[in-house]
C-alpha cells in the first residue's frame, strides 16, 4: 500500500517542528460575512451579471434617452417647406440620418417614426421609462404593503393570523382581470388604473413571503432571547426579522417587477392603460399592431425592450434566488 | 486484472474531481483500499473528506459533474456456476453495471431514512422491486420474500405494512425497510453511508446491531461510512480514516483506537465525547478542512496540525508502514522526524478505554 | 379522503359566494349612473332605475340577482349588445374560448412535458440548452406578441392561415390563436418540468432505486415522472387562470368572438357595461376557483402523502 515515491528528496531541516504559526483561527471561512458571501456569489454568476447589464443599460437609456433626443416624445417632427407647406416626416423606417435623397435624409431615427411623424427612439425609450416607473414605484409600495401585512400577521400569530390569512384567501382567489375590470368602472382609464390594479394584486405574494420568514425565524433561539430578555415586539420586528427577511424579499421584488411591466403592457394594450398622447412599452406595441401592414419596424422596437427588460429582470432574480441559498455543487 | 488475492473489493488509486461553477474541486486524490470478505470496513472523515464519493463511485452514482481521472475498483464476480472473475466496476457500463451490479452483488443502505424511500410507491412494493429485477420469480413468490425480509429487519405485523407509504412509518422502521429493500436479491456486499446519523440515538444501536446480526447470517462484506468513531468502535475490523481526498490511517480496530499514529487521526479520537475525561472542555481539531478548490500543498493537514513539520509544507507525506495491516501518511513516521508522541491526556484516556474492554473479553 | 374533498368544495363555494357578494355591491354602489344619461332623460333614467329594480335595498337587489343567477339569468348588458339577454351573448362566447383555450392548454402542457423531460434526460446537452432557451423566450415575450408575428407573416404575407379568426373553419383559424396561447403554458411546463424531473432524479429515493439495479425507462417511469409530475400540478392551476387573461389580448388581435373580447369591450369601450362586467367577473371567478379545487383534490388523489393523510398515525415504532 504504499504510495509513489515522492519526487521530493526530503532535506535533515525538513524535520524540524514549524513554528510561530497560529491554527487556531480558520482560514478557509475567514471572517466572510453572510451577505459578502451573497455578493461574491451573485457576482460570479453569469446570467445575473448579463441581466444586471441589461437592465442596467436599458434603466439608463430610459433616464437619457429621451433627454439627449433632438426631439421631444410628443413632438412631430416636421418643417416648412419654401411653398408655406408643412411637411410631416411620417413613417420614416429606421435611418441613420447620412443623407441622399428626400426631405428628411440628414436626419437620424434610429427606431423610425410613427404614422404621424413622431420619432420612434424617443418615444421608446419615454415608454421604458413610463413602465419602469410604474414597475419601481408599484413593486416598492406593495413591498411595503406586504411585507407589513406578512410580517404583522407571522408575528402575532393565532386569530390575528388566521383571520388575516383568510382575507389573504379570499383576495388570493380574484383573478386580475376581475380586479382591473371592476377598477374600470371606478376610475378613469390610465396610469392611475395599472398603478391600482397593481398595488392590489402584488403585495399578496410579498406577504406570503414576509409572514413564512416570519413563522421561521421566530422560533429561533436568538429571537427568543431577546424576547426573554423582555424585547419589544416591534423592536424585534425591526432588529431581529427585518434584516432576515430582506434576501427572499428582494427576490420576489425582482420577479414581481417583470409581472409589473408585463402588466402594463397588457393593460394598455387592451386599452385601459396609458392613454394617448402618453406612451408606455404597452401603448407603443399597441400602435406598432395598429399599423403593421403599414409600418412594420414600428413594432420592433418596443418587444425587444418589453423582452429585454423581463429577460434582465428574471435573470436578476434567479441571480438572487441561487445567491442566498446556494446548493453545494455550485459552492 | 491483478488483486489482492483475499479481497472482494478493491479500491485502487481512485481519483475523482468534479466541475463546479467556482472551478474543478479534487475531491479523491489516490485512494486505496481493501475489503475483504466477510469483514466490515469502516472509512472515518469530516464531512467534505470524500467518504462519500469514493463509495459512490463503487456502485455508479457519482453526480453528473464528477470526472474519475484515474484509478480502478475491482470487484470479485462470483458468477451463479461458482467460477470467479475480476471486474472493474469504473469500466462497466451504466447498464451493466446496474443489471449485474446493484443490487444483486453491492447494495446500498443511504443516510437519511426520511427521504431515501420513494414517497409514491407502498413499502412493499419498493421491497418487490428489487426482487423481481434481479430473480426470475413471479410475484407471489416475490411479495412472499418481501414479507420474510420485513420480518427479517425486525418490523412487526409485516402484511399490513407492505401496503403502507413511506410517510406512514417512523424514521427507525424507514431505515429497517431500506435495509430490507438493499437485502431483497442477495448481495455480497452492504455499503452503509451513515446508516444511523439520522436517527436517535437509540434506534442507532438497534439499528447497528441489526445490521451486525445480518451480516453474520448471510455472510455479507460491509462497507460503514460514518464521523461517528463510536459507531466505528461498535462494528468494524478495520479503519480508513480519510481526510481530503485522500486515507491518511488505516489500521485494524485495535491499532486506530489505541495506537493512532496520526496527529488528525489522534484529534478525531480525542474529539469522541467520553464520560470520564477530568477535563471538561470538549476537544476539538482547530480549523476545518480545506477547499479542494486548490490543490494543497504538501500534507493537507498541516494547516491544521499542531505537531506540523516543515517538510509538511513541501512534500505529501507517502503512507508509512507501521505493522502488516497499520500503515499512516505522516512525515511524523519518517526515520529523520523527531520523535512525537500523542498528547498524554489522549493517551491516558485511550489506556482507561483498553482496560475497560479487555474487561469484557 | 371524501372529507376532504367536500371540506375543500365547501370553502370554494364559500369564497365564491363572498367575492360575488363583493363584487355585486361594488358594481352596484358606483356613483353615476349606469346609462347614457345623454341619450335619455331624467325621467326615462329614473323609470329605468325603478323598472331595474335598482332603489331597492342593496341586498334585496343582491336576492333577486342570485336567484336569476341560480336559473343562469345574468340579466342584459347595459350599453353592449343592447337588449340581448348577457346569457345568450355569454354562452356563444364561451364555447369559441372554451374551444381555444382547451387546445392550448392541452397542446402547451403536452409539448411542455415532452420538452422538460428530454431536457432533464439529457442534462447539459444541446437539447437541453434548446429547451431552457426556448423557455425564456416563451416567459419573457408575451403570447400576443407572437400571435402579431404569426399573424403578420403567415396570414398577411405568405397568407397560408386567415388573417382573422372564421367560425366556418374553427380548427384551420384556431392554428395561429391557440399556438401563441399555448406558448406561455409551454414554456413555463417545459421549465418546471424539467427543473423537477433534474432534483427528482439527484434524490435520495431515485438513488436507491438505481442501487437496487433499476434503470432506463423503468426507473423513469416507476420512480422519477410520477414523483417529477406531482408538483407540476399545482403550476397548472396559474397558468390556466395566465391563460385565460392571455386570450383577452389574443381574442382581440385575432377578431374572436370570445369571452376575453367580451370582457375588452365591456371595459375599455366608450362606457363601462357594468352587468356585462359583473357577469364576467363572476364567470372568471368561478372558473379561477374550480380550477384550484380542481388542482387541490388532483394533488390529493396523486399524492398519498395527502390521501392518506386522514388515517394515518398507526403504531409507530420507537
Amino acid at each position: 500500500m504504499m504510495a509513489d515515491a515522492t519526487a521530493y528528496v526530503p532535506t535533515a531541516e525538513d524535520f524540524e517542528f514549524l513554528e510561530g504559526r497560529d491554527i487556531t483561527t480558520d482560514k478557509n471561512f475567514a471572517s466572510m460575512s453572510y451577505w459578502k458571501g451573497v455578493a461574491i456569489h451573485f457576482l460570479r454568476n453569469r446570467r445575473a451579471m448579463a441581466g444586471l447589464v441589461i437592465v442596467g443599460a436599458i434603466v439608463v437609456l430610459a433616464i437619457f434617452g429621451p433627454i439627449l433626443s433632438p426631439y421631444g416624445y410628443r413632438d412631430i417632427v416636421s418643417y416648412v417647406d419654401e411653398a408655406g407647406k408643412e411637411v410631416v416626416a411620417k413613417g420614416i423606417s429606421p435611418q441613420l440620418g447620412l443623407g441622399g435623397d428626400g426631405p428628411f435624409a440628414d436626419k437620424m431615427f434610429l427606431f423610425g417614426t410613427d404614422a404621424l411623424g413622431r420619432d420612434l427612439w424617443t418615444r421608446t425609450w419615454q415608454g421604458a421609462r413610463v413602465s419602469l416607473l410604474i414597475a419601481f414605484v408599484t413593486i416598492f409600495i406593495d413591498m411595503i404593503i406586504g411585507m407589513s401585512y406578512g410580517l404583522i400577521s407571522g408575528y402575532f400569530g393565532g386569530a390575528v393570523d388566521n383571520i388575516m390569512q383568510r382575507i389573504v384567501e379570499i383576495a388570493n382567489s380574484i383573478p386580475r382581470l376581475v380586479i382591473v375590470s371592476v377598477l374600470a368602472i371606478f376610475m378613469p382609464k390610465g396610469i392611475g388604473l395599472v398603478i391600482v390594479a397593481l398595488l392590489l394584486t402584488e403585495w399578496i405574494g410579498m406577504s406570503k413571503i414576509a409572514r413564512a420568514e416570519m413563522l421561521r425565524i421566530k422560533e429561533q433561539e436568538y429571537v427568543l432571547a431577546s424576547r426573554t430578555l423582555g424585547a419589544h415586539s416591534m423592536h424585534i420586528i425591526f432588529t431581529q426579522i427585518l434584516p432576515n427577511t430582506i434576501g427572499p424579499i428582494i427576490t420576489q421584488m425582482m420577479f414581481s417587477i417583470p409581472t409589473a411591466i408585463f402588466t402594463e403592457a397588457f393593460l394598455s394594450f387592451v386599452g385601459v392603460g396609458i392613454m394617448l398622447p402618453q406612451c408606455s412599452i404597452g401603448s407603443l406595441i399597441e400602435s406598432g399592431f395598429n399599423n403593421i401592414t403599414t409600418l412594420p419596424y414600428q413594432i420592433l422596437a418596443p418587444i425587444v425592450v418589453l423582452a429585454l427588460q423581463m429577460l434582465g429582470f428574471n435573470f436578476i432574480g434567479d441571480g438572487f434566488r441561487e445567491a442566498l441559498a446556494p446548493k453545494l455543487e455550485d459552492m | 486484472m491483478e488483486m489482492n488475492e483475499k479481497a472482494i473489493l478493491q479500491f485502487v488509486d481512485l481519483d475523482i474531481s468534479f466541475r463546479t461553477n467556482a472551478g474543478v474541486v479534487h475531491a479523491i486524490r489516490g485512494v486505496n483500499l481493501d475489503l475483504q470478505k466477510g469483514e466490515t470496513v469502516a472509512i472515518v472523515g469530516e464531512s467534505g473528506s470524500g467518504k462519500s464519493v469514493t463509495v459512490k463511485a463503487a456502485v455508479g452514482l457519482l453526480d453528473g459533474n464528477a470526472t474519475i481521472n484515474s484509478g480502478q475498483i475491482l470487484y470479485r464476480l462470483r458468477e451463479d456456476d461458482g467460477s470467479e472473475r475480476v471486474v472493474d466496476l469504473l469500466a462497466l457500463s451504466k447498464r451493466e453495471l446496474r443489471r449485474t451490479i446493484n443490487g444483486r452483488r453491492i447494495a446500498m443502505v443511504f443516510q437519511d431514512p426520511m427521504t431515501s424511500l420513494d414517497p409514491t410507491m407502498t413499502i412493499g412494493k419498493q421491497i418487490m422491486e428489487g426482487i423481481l429485477l434481479h430473480k426470475k420469480v413471479d410475484k407471489a413468490t416475490a411479495y412472499a420474500r418481501a414479507l420474510e425480509l420485513l420480518e427479517l429487519v425486525g418490523i412487526t405485523h409485516a402484511e399490513k405494512r407492505m401496503k403502507n407509504y413511506p410517510h406512514q412509518l417512523s424514521g427507525g422502521m424507514r431505515q429497517r425497510v431500506v435495509i430490507a429493500i438493499a437485502l431483497a436479491s442477495d448481495p455480497d456486499i452492504l455499503i452503509c453511508d451513515e446508516p444511523t446519523t439520522a436517527l436517535d440515538v437509540t434506534i442507532q444501536a438497534r439499528i447497528l446491531e441489526l445490521i451486525k446480526d445480518i451480516q453474520s447470517r448471510m455472510g455479507l462484506s460491509v462497507i460503514y461510512i460514518t464521523h461517528d468513531l463510536g459507531v466505528v468502535a461498535k462494528v468494524a475490523d478495520y479503519v480508513n480514516v480519510m481526510y481530503a481526498g485522500r486515507i491518511i490511517e488505516v489500521g485494524n480496530v485495535n491499532e486506530i483506537f489505541y495506537e493512532p499514529k496520526h496527529p488528525y487521526t489522534w484529534g478525531l479520537l480525542a474529539a469522541m465525547p467520553d464520560l470520564e475525561t477530568d477535563d471538561d472542555r470538549l476537544a476539538s481539531i482547530p480549523g476545518s478542512p480545506p477547499n479542494l478548490l486548490h490543490e494543497p500543498v504538501g500534507d493537507a493537514f498541516a494547516p491544521r496540525n499542531a505537531y506540523a513539520l516543515k517538510i509538511d509544507e513541501k512534500a505529501e507525506p507517502p503512507m508509512f508502514k507501521v505493522s502488516e495491516t497499520h500503515y499512516a501518511a505522516t512525515w511524523l513516521l519518517h526515520p529523520s522526524a523527531p520523535a512525537v508522541e500523542m498528547p498524554p491526556e489522549l493517551k491516558a484516556r485511550l489506556e482507561r478505554a483498553r482496560k475497560e474492554a479487555e474487561k469484557y473479553l | 379522503m371524501s372529507k376532504y374533498i367536500l371540506k375543500r368544495i365547501g370553502l370554494a363555494l364559500l369564497t365564491l359566494f363572498l367575492i360575488i357578494f363583493m363584487l355585486f355591491v361594488l358594481v352596484r354602489i358606483m356613483p353615476g349612473n349606469p346609462f347614457p344619461s345623454e341619450r335619455m332623460s331624467a325621467e326615462q333614467i329614473a323609470n329605468k332605475r325603478a323598472e331595474m329594480g335598482l332603489d331597492d335595498p342593496i341586498l334585496v337587489q343582491f336576492g333577486r340577482y342570485l336567484v336569476g343567477l341560480a336559473h343562469g339569468d345574468f340579466g342584459k348588458g347595459t350599453s353592449l349588445y343592447y337588449g340581448a339577454p348577457i346569457k345568450t351573448v355569454l354562452g356563444q362566447c364561451i364555447k369559441n374560448s372554451f374551444k381555444i383555450g382547451g387546445i392550448a392548454i392541452l397542446m402547451g402542457t403536452a409539448v411542455g412535458l415532452l420538452l422538460g423531460i428530454t431536457a432533464a434526460l439529457n442534462k447539459g446537452t444541446f437539447i437541453d440548452g434548446f429547451c431552457t432557451v426556448f423557455s425564456i423566450l416563451g416567459v419573457c415575450v408575451p403570447g400576443y406578441v407572437f400571435l402579431i408575428f404569426l399573424q403578420y407573416f403567415l396570414s398577411y404575407k405568405v397568407q397560408l392561415f386567415p388573417y382573422f379568426f372564421d367560425t366556418s373553419r374553427f380548427l384551420y383559424s384556431s392554428v395561429l390563436p391557440a399556438t401563441s396561447l399555448s406558448l406561455f403554458t409551454m414554456s413555463t411546463v417545459a421549465r418546471f418540468t424539467r427543473n423537477e424531473m433534474v432534483e427528482v432524479m439527484d434524490s435520495d429515493y431515485v438513488h436507491l432505486a438505481e442501487s437496487k439495479g433499476m434503470y432506463g425507462s423503468t426507473l423513469v417511469l416507476r420512480h422519477i415522472l410520477r414523483n417529477a409530475l406531482i408538483p407540476i400540478v399545482t403550476v397548472l392551476a396559474p397558468l390556466v387562470v395566465d391563460l385565460l387573461t392571455g386570450a383577452l389580448v389574443i381574442e382581440k388581435i385575432y377578431g374572436i368572438n370570445g369571452i376575453g373580447k367580451l370582457m375588452v369591450d365591456a371595459i375599455a369601450g366608450e362606457g363601462v357595461d357594468y352587468n356585462y362586467v359583473l357577469a364576467l367577473g363572476i364567470l372568471y371567478s368561478a372558473l379561477y376557483i374550480g380550477i384550484m379545487l380542481a388542482v387541490d383534490i388532483l394533488y390529493g388523489v396523486l399524492d398519498p402523502r395527502i390521501r392518506v393523510a386522514t388515517h394515518r398515525g398507526e403504531g409507530r415504532e420507537g
